[in-house]
Order: C-alpha cells, then structure tokens, then sequence
C-alpha cells in the first residue's frame, strides 16, 4: 500500500516591534507577568486599537522576500472565542483580505536539489496572552504580557511531501524572517511557532483529513512529530479506522501526539470585520520606502558568495545559513584581505570554540575585527598557521588583540634565513646518524625522513621558524 | 424563522450565557420576534451592493512603532477579581 | 443660577456674581432635593466636584479660563472616568472604578468644567427608556410615570430637570436625540468620528457617537466646541479641524433647503406630534426656508438592518465581560465554563442578554451572509438615499419620535414595540451623519421633538438652524414644575 503524506505548516512568526500592534505597551520578552499589559491590551471597556505601522512595514518586507502579491486594501477581521489569555473575548485578526497574498520560497532538500514551496499567504494579527497551570492550587495563572504582541502568520500551500522538506521550508521561512530583520526567530522563546498540518492518501487521491500538530518548539521535533503523525495515520486507515480532523499536541518526552481534549468541538468564530479598525490601504511611494533598503536575502547572499567569494556551493551556504554568521564572514575578508583563510577559519576554529561554548555568532568573544586581524598576521608570515590556533585560543579567552598577543608570548615568525640556516646547521650536527641514513635512503623514503628534521628544526625553534624556508634549507643541506 | 429551545441553548453556549431552563422558551420567542422583525431586509433588492462596513471613507492611520505606556499593573489589578503573584487567576483549564 | 445658558453662567462668573462653588453647590442641592424622584445620577462625585470648582474659581481669576470652565455638567455613565465608579447601568459593572479617563472626559477636564457625577443609563446603552438599567429607571421629570427616553435617560432627566447645566450622552440608534425629543431639550449626535470614541464603552463601534443633552443650541455648540477633535487612540476619529461652533450660530438661513421625507411623516406618527412638527417647519418657512418634499426609499429598512448590525456588533464587544480581569464574578465558580456562563449571566439583564444572542446568531456559521452582510449591504442603501436627498436640499427635517414620552412599563414587555421608538433617528447612525433634535410645541404637557438631519460634518449648519429657530420660539426654555421631595 503506498501512501503519500501531505503536509501544510502554518508559521506564526513574532514580529520584532518595539511596541505592541495595536497599543503602545512593550513588547520586550522576560518582564514579570502583566507588567506590560496596557489597559488596550487587557481589553478594559473603552478601549481601542491603533496599528503599529513598523508591524505593516515587517509585512512589507516579508511579502517581498518571497515575492508574494501584496495586498493594496487589506482589512482586519475579530476572531471571537472565549479563553482565559485572549482578554477582550476575539483575537483582532485577517482573514478574507490578509495583506500578503501567494507567494513562493526555494527550499534546499539534503541531496543539494531546490523545489518550490508555495505560501498561500500571510496576515497580521495579534498574540493571546499565556495560561500557566501549575503551582495555583487547583487555578490557571493568566499572564498578558504577551498578548497584543504583533504576528505574521505564514501559511503554506500543502505541497510538502515529507517531514524532511517540511523541515527545510520552516528553516528556509526562519532564515527569511531573521534576515530581513522582521524576527529574531527563537522557537525556545515562543516566537517562531510552527504547526503542522498532515494527513496522507493513496498517490492521485483526494486529500485525506488532517490533523493539526501544536507544541512543536525545535526544527528536530517538527520532523519526529511529522513522522509520528504519519505513521499513527497510516496505522489508523490501514486498520479501517478514520482520521479525525482535530489538533493534536506533540509531547516531546515520549516522542508522541496526543489529542487536545478540551477543543474536540469545531469552534464558530464568528469573523466579521473589526469596525474599531478602518481597511489598510498601503500607497506606492510607502510600499518603494520600504522595500529600497531590504537587506540582501540568503539566496541572493549565497549566490554572492559562490560567485565574488569564489566559496564551493556548499561552504556558501553554510556560511550564509544565519545573517550575522554571514556579516561576520564578510567582515574577516574585509580586515585580512584573505577569503580562504577567513572561510577555513570562521567555519573551522570560530565554529568550533561557538560550539563547544554553546554560543551564537552573536556573542562571539572574538570579534570578525579580531579574526580578521589574526589572519592578516597569518597572509603576512608573522606567524605561522599552527601557531595561529593557539593565538585564536588566547583571543578568545580574552588575552587582547592578535598582535597584543603575538608580542607577549613572542610567537613572531622567524624568518630571517640566516637565524634558520643556524638552527638547520645545529640540527644536522646533533643528529649525524639520521643525516647519513637519508643521503643512503630513495627519494620516497627521503620524503619521509624529512619529516624529522623538519620537526627538530620547528622544535629547536620553538614552533616559529618559518617551516617552507625550513624545507627549502634542509632540502639543499642534507644534499 | 423561529427559533426553539435547543436554537437557544446552542447560542447561548457560544455567547457563554447562562439562561435557564425556564427562560429558555421565553427567550426563544423574543428571539424569534426580533428574527421576525429583522427578516423584513429579505424585501431589499441588494445585488451587487458594496456592504458598507464603515461611515466613513478613510484609510487605518499608522501609529509610531514607540512604547509609551508604563508599567501600571498594580492599578489595573485593584480592580481584579482574583489575582496572585500578579497573575490574573480562573478555574484550571485542561489542556 | 440653575435656569442659565452656558453663556449666562460664564458670564456671571467671570462678572464675580457668583463662584463656580456657589454654582457647583447650587447643583448639588438640588440634586439631593429632586434626583430622589427622577433617579436620574447613579454617581454623584460632591467632593470631587467642589474640589474642581474651587480650581475652576482659581483659574477664572488668572483669565486663562474657557467658556466651560467653572460650568456644572455630569457624563453619562458610559464614559469612563478615574478613579470614579464607571457601571453603564449594568451590574456586571456595578464595582468597576475605571482606571483611566475617557478622552471626553479628559476635554472636559482641561476646559475646567465641573463633574458633578455620573448619569443614569439604558443597560449598556441598550434601550429606548432608560428602563433597563441595573439602578432603576429614570423618570420624566414632565411626567414622573413616564420615561425620560433612552439609552442617555439620566443625562436628559438631570438637563432637563436642571439639576446639572449640561450633559454628556451617547447615540447608537437615537440616544441622545430621543430622550432629547421626550424631554424637550436640545440633543445633539455629531458625525460620526467627529468625537473620539476612547474611554466610551462600546456598545455598536461602527455607530455609536459621543455628544451632548443641553437646553439650547448655543449651549449644544459649547459642549462640541470640547468634545470634538482627532484623537490618536481612536483609529475611526477624523482628522479633520474642528470649526468655531459658535461663531456660524447667527448665520442667514434665508434660502436654505429642508427636506421633509415622506416616509417621516406616514403611518406611525401621533397626529399631534405631527402637527407640532409641522408648526414647527411653518417657522422655518417663515424664516427664509425653503421647503421640499423628498423621499429615502429604504427607510422602512433601518430598523430590521439595526437590529443585525448593533446585537453583532455588541456581542463581540460585551466579550470581554468574563469575570476574569474586572467586572462581575460569579462566586465559586467550578470550572471556566461556569466562570463565564454565570457571571455573564448574572452581570447582564435581560435585554443586553437579547441583544448579545442575537447578535451571536447574525454572525454564526451559516448565517453571516444573510443577515450580517446583508445588513452591511442595506446600510450603503440607506447612505446612498440621504446622498441623493443632500444633492437637493442642506437638511432633513422631520419628528424625532413617532409620540411623546410613554409611560413606564407600558412598553417593557415586549422588545420590538420599543425598538419602534427609534423609528426616525436609526437611520443617521447607519449612514453616520450629524443631526440634533430640539424641542418644538409640546402635546398634552409633554414635550415633542424635532429632529434636524445633516451632510457629514455639518454640525455647524444644523446648530445654527437649531438656533435660529431658538431665537424666535422659547420652547426650549421651559422648564418642568419640579416636585419636591418634601
């Protein structure tokens, strides 16, 4: 039996306002509860809403990232339902005029091929507030900092065939939204939500019913819950069971969806257009304002890379995976002059210490200035490219600049032949058997034995002689 | 059109009303008159009519992305009904 | 001191004649003395009030004071008011102290005016008789058996029985100018987004207008001279500049245009309200009027696309009413679902609880297209009938109620025959045009209403109509003989 798997994601993206979307309270994350709930956010009688025109301005932005149709006449619309953390009894939402019409994304599947991945559309909205349930003897904490928070709410055309690409698209919408600097896309903060729709059918059938997969906070678990969802689908209809449209709640402890109980009834809500809030119209003169100064998006950034950079494909990607990653990257070429040391290095040893720190690029203790500043001494010959680790090692550490440190530690370079030629001359004294086996030995063992003289002369020198003159000179004195 | 007794429940559930078993039918009939009284726009010929959301032919103004209102939850909270540790507290929801 | 205009008063202050305290006491007296009677104030806010006269005195000395300054007035309890106890006439806000001001009220405060309290109110702005209020209905003080007229009942009653010099009122399908019609005051509905609508609690956002109840136009002139002006916490408010209301009150109406439509005058209307009406249009002609019979072919439709389009409108608004954040809370309540069903339950009556379910059901799945839409649909008819009347006449004319002040409970029981009394006003609040109502020859000791309709923000042409009139009759000058408490 062959199944195909359908998978729709609905992205409910945090905008980074510095204000609500219709009230002026702070959207800053981490305030203690209801410290940031105005009185229109709190929906007390009277009040009204007033759009948050730098919220209209990330929608703009996001419609021309994907090359989506942006809706000239947009109009908000109430979502009325009843629950605790949406305090004025209806979401302020869009729906038959959302602002961002179709649009298309490339996605990059694992074997290096690009599809298409249709948006559907994108509108604004407002957060709900949040619901905390432990620890109130039998009560739910209600905390509405959150709520009026401006979303853009992405919807995908179902066109996902498998938890893989679903994955690829939420990461190619969550390097979008950072890039154009429209959300800082942390889904451990809650704001870059994903959820799933999926069902599956027989290839050329209609489409199956689906189910809604909520609670999903990392790309690692949209995949496992996708495939989860699909596999106890699959199971169900096999055993002539049906799927129940329903939202379902991914727990990540046991790897598992589980039924919402408390909406197994199909809300009404009841939309009708919000009369406190009056139709978007959006003009072109304000519409060119806002798209001239778009930052360079990833795929254009990358191909930049591939073509001026000359980077492999693969490296341009990885090193155009985030924006500030990207700009670091940049930043090194700029100060050392040196694209393949600056990329060997930022993917290399700047990865690696990030890694081991669990850190983002963001809170580098090596600035791209101070990396830069390295590889210069690197493309110079001040220091050599072994030692040039341990330097790295000692910026981040914090011991001062490239140069603060070479000069404390005296790892200059020698190259002054003459001072090598020395070390060569006392090396080849103190070793007179090895210097009489290499002039008997073949050239390929030759090249072997090399190999040790080399590493006396670097020894002697305290690993800053310069090993390419090493060669040269131990090449012409063994002879 | 009228409406009956479960018409009313149903409305009632999604308005979150509470009305009671003996006002059930009585509301069902004020309801069903005032249905009455609204079904005359049926006479209304309004094809191809713009519904007209709003008095008003003007565009959303676009506020400044600037916070500026200040913390005043212990205000806002005077007035709760049941708050603890700033939180505003109901019955436990199950999720 | 009580009988005086705006004008008047103003005058006398600043002449030294009296203080604002004096004033401010006057109408504190006689509000204990009468209100017992008309329950018109469900708040009266005495020693915010006389603390407010004496700054008003203070600042009347610096010369820095404006026409309302120092001047008695209440607000309707729609308004919210800090730190003053805000219920709309409905218990589900009977301990609600607001924790803001409206920017009405915010005006009034900057102009100097004094608050003496809070007036009486349909529930939520809901009624045509101000019988519906959690705190009793208001009496007529013309009439006591009778009412005052709705939703702005206490605001009228208190105007009307001078127990305050001016009121602020609200108007989603008539109430301001109704209860201006049933107790012979001047009632004025401004444009809508002419006034801001922040602080004044919803009831129908896309035709609820903040105005004001006073004895004359030149005083209703005064009170939207405060009133009106962009606002930007209200995203429906008009940017637009708001006139010398004062200034245009003694212009020409010679040569003017007024419209009387014919279905205003048709089955319905009490003859002699007619007759009054007509006396009344008979002085217009006599001041240079010119007069026309018009028609707006959908009238009859105002009332039935109201009552879709406000219940809808009000039962997303009146959500937020949960028990949860303010507002009435049902004690012990086992889960959420009790939580709301029952403080809702309790906290509304039972014709906000009509209106609510109704306007659920307008909306719901399935019936959206054929009473929501619809209505929306309706609504641009109706506009378009006043468009085409203002293409040939500069005002409508016609009675503001089809009768005089009814009695209270005659028409309680039965919802539509009330929804009647609205049967001339509705119509401007769907197409959000300006008009005001002022008091023409009573009938049968009762007063009677003349309702004066506008183009969009042209509530300087009809104060000056209002007023023109005004100067040469003085039916807005009676008063009611007040019975006193004893």
């Amino acid at each position: 039996m062959v199944w195909e798997t359908v998978i729709g994601l609905e992205i409910h993206a945090q905008l980074a306002t510095r204000s609500k979307i219709f009230s002026g309270a702070s959207t800053a994350f981490g305030a203690a509860p209801n410290t940031q709930a105005c009185n229109v956010d709190l929906g007390m009688p009277g009040v009204l809403p007033v759009l948050n025109r730098e919220a209209v301005r990330m929608a703009i932005r996001f419609s021309a990232a994907i090359d989506a149709e942006l809706a000239r006449r947009s109009v908000f619309a109430r979502k009325n339902y009843f629950y605790p953390d949406l305090p004025k009894g209806y979401q302020i939402s869009q729906l038959e005029l959302p602002i961002v019409g179709p649009g298309e994304v490339q996605i990059l599947l694992d074997d290096g091929e690009t599809r298409a991945v249709g948006v559907t559309r994108a509108h604004l909205e407002e957060d709900a507030g949040k619901s905390l349930h432990e620890d109130f003897h039998g009560l739910t904490g209600v905390d509405l900092n959150r709520a009026g928070t401006p979303l853009l709410e992405i919807v995908s055309e179902p066109d996902m065939r498998s938890a893989r690409e679903a994955v690829a698209y939420a990461r190619k919408i969550h390097q979008i939204v950072q890039y154009i600097g429209i959300c800082d896309g942390n889904m451990q903060e809650g704001s870059f939500r994903v959820d799933a729709n999926v069902s599956v059918r027989h290839p050329g059938e209609e489409l199956g019913t689906r189910a809604e997969l909520k609670n999903i906070n990392s790309f690692r678990f949209l995949e496992r819950a996708i495939n989860f969802e699909v596999e106890r689908q699959i199971e169900l209809l096999e055993a002539g069971g049906e799927v129940v449209q329903e939202t379902r709640l991914y727990d990540a402890d046991r790897d598992e969806t589980r039924s919402m109980r408390s909406k197994e009834e199909a809300n009404d809500y009841r939309y009708f257009p919000d009369p406190d809030l009056l139709p978007v119209e959006l003009d072109e003169v304000f519409i060119a304002e806002v798209t001239a100064d778009m930052p360079e998006l990833p795929d254009a950034r990358r191909s930049r890379f591939n073509q001026v950079y000359g980077l492999k494909p693969v490296d341009a990607a990885t090193l155009t995976v985030s924006r500030p990653l990207a700009d670091y990257f940049e930043r090194v070429v700029e100060v050392s002059g040196d694209t393949r040391l600056a990329a060997t290095w930022v993917m290399g040893e700047l990865s690696g210490a990030l890694n081991r720190d669990g850190l983002e690029i963001t809170a580098a203790s090596v600035t791209a200035e101070m990396l830069g500043g390295m590889l210069r001494r690197i493309a110079d010959g001040t220091i050599s490219g072994k030692l040039a680790k341990q330097v790295f090692e000692a910026m981040w550490q914090g011991g001062g600049s490239a140069d603060e440190i070479i000069e404390a530690r005296g790892l200059k370079q020698i190259t002054n032949t003459g001072a090598i030629e020395k070390l060569v001359d006392e090396v080849i004294d103190a070793n007179p058997r090895q210097v009489e086996s290499f002039r008997q030995a073949d050239e390929k063992k030759q090249a072997k034995m090399l190999g040790f003289f080399v590493g006396q002369v670097m020894k002697a020198s305290r690993g800053k002689a310069n090993p390419q003159q090493v060669n040269q000179l131990l090449r012409i004195k063994l002879v | 059109m009228p409406l009956d007794r479960s018409d009313v429940e149903k409305i009632a559930h999604l308005a979150r009303l509470a009305v009671s078993e003996s006002e059930l039918d009585a509301v069902a009939g004020d309801l069903s008159n005032i249905l009455d009284l609204v079904e005359q726009m049926d006479s209304a010929d309004t094809v191809g009519v713009t519904p007209m959301a709003h008095p008003l032919h003007m565009a959303q103004r676009l506020r400044e992305d600037r916070v500026t209102e200040t913390d005043q939850r212990e205000r806002f909270q005077s007035i709760a009904p049941a708050t603890e540790n700033g939180l505003y507290l109901v019955p436990q929801v199950i999720e | 001191m009580h009988d005086k205009s705006i004008a008047q008063l103003a005058s006398g202050l600043r002449a030294g004649e009296f203080s604002s305290v004096d004033l401010t006491q006057a109408f504190l007296d006689r509000i204990e003395q009468y209100d017992g009677a008309l329950n018109s104030f469900i708040t009266i806010a005495e020693q915010a009030a006389l603390k407010s006269a004496e700054a008003a005195d203070r600042r009347l000395r610096t010369g820095k004071a404006t026409l309302l300054t120092g001047i008695p007035i209440a607000h309707k309890d729609i308004f919210c008011t800090d730190g003053v106890k805000t219920s709309c006439g409905s218990r589900m806000l009977d301990h609600f102290i607001a924790p803001y001001d409206a920017t009405v009220v915010t005006r009034f405060d900057q102009a100097g005016a004094v608050m003496l309290g809070k007036t009486n109110m349909d529930e939520f702005a809901m009624g045509s008789s101000n019988e519906t209020s959690y705190y009793g209905p208001v009496h007529n003080p013309w009439d006591q058996e009778s009412v005052p007229g709705g939703s702005s009942g206490g605001s009228a009653a208190a105007v009307a029985a001078r127990l305050c010099v001016a009121a602020t009122g609200t108007d989603t399908g008539g109430s301001i100018r109704q209860p201006a019609a049933l107790c012979g005051l001047t009632g004025l509905k401004p444009t809508y987004g002419r006034v801001s609508r922040y602080g004044m609690i919803a009831f129908a956002s896309s035709l609820d207008q903040g105005g004001s109840l006073t004895r004359s136009a030149a005083d209703a002139a005064a009170m939207l001279q405060v009133m009106a002006g962009f606002d930007p916490r209200d995203s429906t408010s008009a940017e637009r500049p708001v006139p010398d209301y004062g200034a245009a009150l003694e212009d020409e109406i010679a040569g003017l245009r007024i419209g009387l439509p014919k279905e205003y005058f048709g089955e319905g209307l009490d003859p002699a309200v007619a007759r009054s009406v007509e006396q009344a249009i008979d002085e217009y002609r006599r001041l240079g009027a010119e007069v026309k019979k018009i028609s707006l072919p959908n009238s009859a439709l105002a009332i039935p696309t109201y009552y879709v389009v406000a219940p809808a409108e009000c039962s997303s608004n009146l959500a937020r009413f949960d028990g949860v954040r303010f507002g009435h809370r049902c004690d012990d309540p086992k889960d959420l679902e009790e939580l709301y069903k029952r403080s809702r339950g309790e906290g509304f009556g039972a014709e906000v609880k009509r209106r609510i379910l109704i306007g659920t059901y307008a909306l719901s799945a399935g019936y959206y297209d054929a009473y929501y839409l619809k209505a929306q649909q309706i609504r641009k008819l109706i506009s378009d009938d006043f468009r085409s009347a203002f293409e040939q006449v500069d005002v409508v004319m016609g009675p503001t109620a089809p009768g005089t002040a009814f009695g209270i409970g005659e028409k309680a029981d039965d919802p539509v025959t009330m929804y009647l009394s609205d049967t001339y006003t509705i119509a401007v609040n769907l197409a959000g045009l300006p008009a005001v109502s002022i008091p023409v020859a009573p009938v049968g000791g009762k007063p009677v209403g003349l309702q004066i309709i506008g183009d969009y923000f042209q509530e300087s042409r009809l104060l000056n109509m209002a007023h023109r009139y005004q100067q040469v009759t003085d039916w807005h000058l009676a008063m009611p003989e007040m019975q006193d408490l004893g």
